[in-house]
Parts: C-alpha cells; sequence; structure tokens
C-alpha cells in the first residue's frame, strides 16, 4: 500500500469522525431510532459487513479476570449519534470467540439506544443480561463498564451511560453495582 | 434402682422405639428391630447383639410381669441395632435420640479478684453461644436444641458476688443474674479437642477507698488479669450490622456444584456475629437471619433505624476467567457532584418531642454513604492487613464502586467479597469450615483495630 493511498484513507477517516461529532452534538432529545434487535455484529474471526466502518475501541475481560482489556475493532458505521452508538454496543455485545471473552452474559441482545442532549445514553438490553448473569459484584462491574466505556470512550460527546433491561429502568443487574443512574466513564476498571 | 443399678422397665423401651419383644418356652428373651436382634438370657449379664456378645453390669430381673434391664443396655446393646443415635446421659438422666444438638454443660464460678469474677461455662460436645448484656443479667444463648445442664446450675455463690445465680430463660438459653457492683464484662471461647469454654469475666464498679493506703514499702495488689470490659461505657462501637449478601430466589454466585453464594454469605455472617457478640459483647443485627429476598434498601434500613455503627455486607464474588481468585474490599463511589449535593441538603429545624426544636441534618437518602467514605475507606485498609496471611487477596484488594447496597448505609461501610466461587479452588476453600472460622476471626479483629482507632463520636 503507497503512502499516498495511506494518506486518502487517513482523510477519510478524518472526516467520517468529523461527520459523528457534528452529528452528536445535535443529536435530538431522546432521538430513538433505535427499533428492537438481535445483535448481530462480528466477532473477531468474522470479517466486518461491507460498508463504511470506524474504528471503535470495545473492552473485554483481561486475561487474569480482574480488568477489562481494549481491543480495536472495525465497526460500521452509523449515520447519526444514535445509529453509532447502536452499532457500537451491537458488536460489543455480540459474542466473541476465544481469546475474547465477554463480561456482558451469552444471549444479550441489544434493543434500544436513547441520546439526550444532555450526553447522557440510554442502553436497553434485553433480560438476558440479567437472567443469564454469573453474578459477583466483579462480574457486574465489568459488564457495566463495557457498556458505559463502549461509548464514553468510542463517543466523546457521550458522558455517561444508564443500562436498561428489556425497556425498564433497573438497580442491578446481579444484586451489586447501582444502575438507577447514568454512570460516567470508567477506565480504573481497564487495564 | 436395684441396689446401685438403675434399670428401666423393656416395656418401655418397647413402646419408645418400636421394638418387638418375644419371650421363648426356655426363657430367653428377644428384641427385634428391624430385622436385627438382641438376645437377653435371664440370670446372665450378657446380650447377644445379631450374634456378637457384649457385657451389662446385671442380668434382666423379673418384677412381676414386666422385664428391667440395666439402663446401660440402651447404649450399649440396643444403640447398636437401632437406626438413630443413641447417646444415654447418666448422671442427667437424659436420653438424646437422633442427631440433636444438646450439649453438656458444666459451670463454675470463682473470685478472681476483689472486683472481679469469672463464669466458666464449658459445652460438650463443642457448641457455639453468643453473650448479650439485657438489663442486670447477661443471656448466654448456645447454638444448640437443648441443653443438658445440672440442677440446679450453679450452686449460689457467697454473697457478696457479682453473680447471684444462672436460670434458664429457654431450652437453649441461660440467664447469667448480676450483683448490684456489675459493671461489665468480657466473654472469650477457648476451645478444646471435644468441648468450647466460655469465659465470662465480671468486672464490678471501682470502690471508694476508705482503708488507709498501703506503706510504700509493700506491694500493690495488681489489677485482676482480665482485660477492660468492651462493648460498655466508653466503647465507641455498640452496634454492627453484617449483611449476607443475597438470599430467596437471588441465590448469587452458583458453582456448578450447587455451591450457593447466599448460603455462603449467611454461614459466614453468622460467624461474624457469634464471635463479635461473644468476645466484644456488641450487637450484631443480621439483615437476614434466613434464606430470603431482603430488598436492598430494607438492608440499608436496617442498618440506619438501629444506629449501628459499621455496615458489613458478606459476598462470595465471581469471574468470566475460571482462574480468577483471591478476596477484596469494595468501599462505595460516587460521582464528583455527589458529595456537593449531600451537603447541600442542609438542616432542618424541627420540633422535638417534650418541647423546643432541633436541627435535623437533611442528607438524601442516596448518598448517606458519602458523608462516611474516609472511614469506610480506614475500615477496608483494616480488612486488608488483618486479611493478610489469612484469606487470600485479590491483585486489587480494595476498590471502589457504585454498589447500591453501601450508598444508603449512614455509617462507616463496606462489602467483602471473600473468594471467586468461579475458581475451582477457591470454591472449595471458601466452603470449608476452617476457612469460614479464619475469615470470620480477621473480621473481628478488623472490628477490634477500628474501634481502638476511632475518636469519639465520629461513626454516626
Amino acid at each position: 500500500m503507497s503512502s499516498r493511498r495511506l494518506l486518502v484513507i487517513g482523510g477519510v477517516t478524518i472526516v467520517a469522525l468529523a461527520v459523528i461529532g457534528l452529528v452528536l452534538l445535535r443529536a435530538p432529545r431522546l432521538s430513538s431510532r433505535a427499533t428492537p434487535r438481535a445483535a448481530a455484529a462480528p466477532s473477531p474471526t468474522v470479517p466486518p459487513p461491507p460498508g463504511r466502518k470506524i474504528k471503535a475501541r470495545l473492552f473485554y475481560v483481561a486475561d487474569d479476570g480482574m480488568r477489562l482489556t481494549g481491543v480495536e475493532r472495525d465497526i460500521a458505521y452509523g449515520d447519526g449519534a444514535t445509529a453509532q452508538a447502536r452499532e457500537i454496543i451491537a458488536a460489543q455485545v455480540a459474542p466473541v470467540v476465544e481469546p475474547l471473552v465477554s463480561a456482558v452474559p451469552a444471549g444479550t441482545a441489544l434493543r434500544a439506544v436513547f441520546l439526550t442532549e444532555g450526553g447522557e445514553a440510554y442502553v436497553d438490553l434485553s433480560r438476558e443480561v440479567v437472567s443469564a448473569h454469573p453474578g459477583g459484584t466483579l462480574n457486574e462491574l465489568l459488564t457495566v463498564y463495557t457498556i458505559v466505556n463502549a461509548l464514553t470512550v468510542n463517543l466523546p460527546a457521550v458522558t455517561a451511560v444508564q443500562v436498561l433491561v428489556d425497556g425498564k429502568e433497573v438497580e442491578t443487574l446481579a444484586g451489586h453495582v447501582d444502575l438507577r443512574q447514568p454512570l460516567a466513564k470508567n477506565l480504573s476498571w481497564v487495564q | 434402682m436395684v441396689g446401685d443399678q438403675e434399670f428401666v422397665g423393656l416395656d418401655d423401651l418397647v413402646a419408645m422405639f418400636q421394638l418387638t419383644l418375644r419371650e421363648d418356652a426356655l426363657g430367653a428373651i428377644t428384641v427385634s428391630y428391624k430385622g436385627k436382634t438382641i438376645v437377653l438370657t435371664p440370670d446372665q449379664a450378657l446380650a447377644s447383639v445379631s450374634g456378637r456378645l457384649v457385657s451389662l453390669p446385671a442380668p434382666p430381673s423379673r418384677n412381676g410381669r414386666r422385664w428391667l434391664v440395666p439402663e446401660e443396655f440402651i447404649s450399649r446393646a440396643l444403640a447398636l441395632i437401632y437406626d438413630q443415635r443413641l447417646d444415654l446421659r447418666k448422671p442427667s438422666h437424659l436420653l438424646v435420640v437422633g442427631d440433636v444438638r444438646v450439649p453438656r454443660l458444666a459451670l463454675r464460678y470463682e473470685s478472681v479478684a476483689a472486683n472481679a469474677g469469672r463464669l466458666t461455662i464449658d459445652a460438650t460436645p463443642r457448641t457455639q453461644s453468643t453473650v448479650t448484656q439485657e438489663g442486670d443479667h447477661l443471656t448466654v444463648k448456645f447454638d444448640a436444641d437443648a441443653l443438658d445442664a445440672p440442677n440446679p446450675l450453679l450452686p449460689a455463690p457467697p454473697a457478696p458476688s457479682l453473680v447471684t445465680g444462672v436460670r434458664f430463660v429457654d431450652a437453649t438459653t441461660l440467664a447469667v443474674d448480676l450483683g448490684p457492683r456489675f459493671a461489665g464484662f468480657r466473654s472469650t471461647s477457648q476451645p478444646t479437642d471435644t468441648t468450647l469454654r466460655l469465659v465470662l469475666d465480671i468486672l464490678a464498679q471501682a470502690q471508694t477507698e476508705t482503708a488507709a493506703p498501703p506503706t510504700p514499702a509493700q506491694p500493690q495488689p495488681g489489677p485482676p488479669e482480665i482485660p477492660p470490659a468492651f462493648g460498655q461505657g466508653s466503647s465507641l462501637i455498640h452496634t454492627i450490622a453484617v449483611d449476607a449478601g443475597h438470599g430467596g430466589d437471588d441465590e448469587g454466585v452458583r458453582t456448578a456444584d450447587g455451591v450457593k453464594e447466599k448460603d455462603l454469605a449467611l454461614a459466614i455472617a453468622r460467624r461474624v456475629r457469634a464471635i463479635v457478640e461473644a468476645r466484644l459483647g456488641l450487637r450484631v443485627l443480621l439483615t437476614r437471619d434466613d434464606d430470603r429476598n431482603v430488598p436492598m434498601d430494607e438492608r440499608a434500613s436496617l442498618a440506619n433505624n438501629n444506629k449501628a455503627d459499621l455496615f458489613i455486607s458478606l459476598h462470595a464474588n465471581g469471574s468470566m476467567r475460571p482462574a480468577t481468585s483471591g478476596a477484596a474490599i469494595y468501599c462505595a463511589a460516587f460521582d464528583k457532584d455527589a458529595a456537593q449535593t449531600a451537603a447541600a441538603g442542609g438542616t432542618e429545624r424541627l420540633p422535638t418531642f417534650g418541647g423546643g426544636q432541633r436541627d435535623i441534618e437533611m442528607v438524601p437518602w442516596d448518598l448517606a454513604q458519602t458523608r462516611h467514605l474516609a472511614q469506610s475507606e480506614a475500615f477496608a485498609e483494616m480488612l486488608q492487613q488483618q486479611f493478610r496471611d489469612h484469606v487470600p487477596l485479590a491483585s486489587r484488594p480494595i476498590d471502589r464502586a457504585p454498589l447500591r447496597v453501601l450508598e444508603s448505609a449512614n455509617m462507616p461501610a463496606v462489602l467483602i467479597e471473600l473468594g471467586y466461587l468461579t475458581n475451582p479452588d477457591q470454591a472449595k476453600l471458601l466452603t470449608g469450615e476452617t476457612f469460614q472460622n479464619t475469615a470470620a476471626q480477621a473480621i473481628f479483629d478488623a472490628i477490634v483495630r477500628f474501634r481502638d482507632t476511632l475518636p469519639a463520636g465520629t461513626t454516626r
């Protein structure tokens, strides 16, 4: 690949990010255009879908199990902030294969994503995030901050994330982490 | 009773244990139970139990139409064919049937100094007990189904005594009546192979000096060699809330072979309660003492409404990686605006009972813990130090997280994850009695350290 071609791809990426930034800043209040859908984002062994892509940092359980580790992935470009957030979370909750281990329980599907003008995101997940959750404070923290950090790290305009389950606010996923309000980015749970 | 030997009617045993009794033409007596037999022969102090001979202290004896057998027949012969444990306690004339916990008690009281006495209660087999002070007496509750105790429990100590008597409250609880000079107590437990010895050191109020002081040449009598009373008077900690995580249909982490976090948490919570109540005489509240679902707010409410000085939530952890291991201690975390919001709650002047007004500090329920974070973290640090060398620690043993159960606790509060049930080695460790006792002891030691380092009046 020539250096000129690299330069062109870099330019396209910068333009794409700028567009995302503009869209995020103008995101309408609770601009939900999401419809319930199963997570079908690619796993690391599956080629990404055709079309425009952005680079995003997704989070998986680190080898020692104590923290998350960030992995850069190609994510489908979303037309607008909400759509982009949805693509990121859909990729984040998608099944993965070894050596990656997801902190999001298997079978969890993304139902919807809402954004507010205040920079808060609401991520509505299917009930499996509770019913299939194996429990434990650390497990629950890693599940929650996988979702929270996936949006706050990749979409700077998102400052906090609240996880909903089946469209409703929940106290916790497994009896520990307070989910009654949006949580801010927290990289102390990332290696 | 015949001579010195005590007998029991064979027909009574037949009725009590559903035995069958047959006497043949030669006079032999056959006692049967579910196909197993005991054969007794008149005039012979022997019994054939399923073909095996055992000796008896006396032969069977006929009294009219009844056959009498030595009471040792129960433990030496009948116990061998019966399908439940039979434990004959001759001194107390007690027969314990089945696996019920009926510890044998032996009590002794002695004065150890002019202003101190010591009550010793030996429980055999080893049986845990909790001691609490209730007005003019101490209550000693045993973790048992009944008690096998002498009558009287304790010979009346010579007056004036710090202990005026010991009596039954119910089948598993004793009351130690205290004299008017009582000032405080300390309890300790000393296990031996088969016995758990409970030692209650009773202290008297200091007496006004009326006698002439001893001459300087004479050695001053030393204080009694017992530690000061804990949990009394000047202690800064009076009540501790211990929260057994999960419960009911919320099982928490579950291992492949069925060990549930909720059961483990409750078992250790009970151990912590027993050791703290027995040794420190403090009040320990469990947010649940059975297998039921307790809402998060109810757990904090119990601690807040009872003005607990410390809140300890007990859990076992889980990880997606089976190798993850080690205990961790969590303190609450709030976003940076929370402390400001809590502080902005302000005060409100409210009328008080009996007249007058009082300023009440208003703190949002969900932010109550913000005022105690420094002490919570100090206690977490003490727990970490006590766990070291006793309880395997995670690579990052102290963390902060927005944990629901801690946020509303209006006192220093921590959540302890004692290890990982998703790690097979740790699961085996955590379910063992040795580990659970060690963990409870480490928590106890941290509580003592925390109490000893607290500035006065700072937990609430």
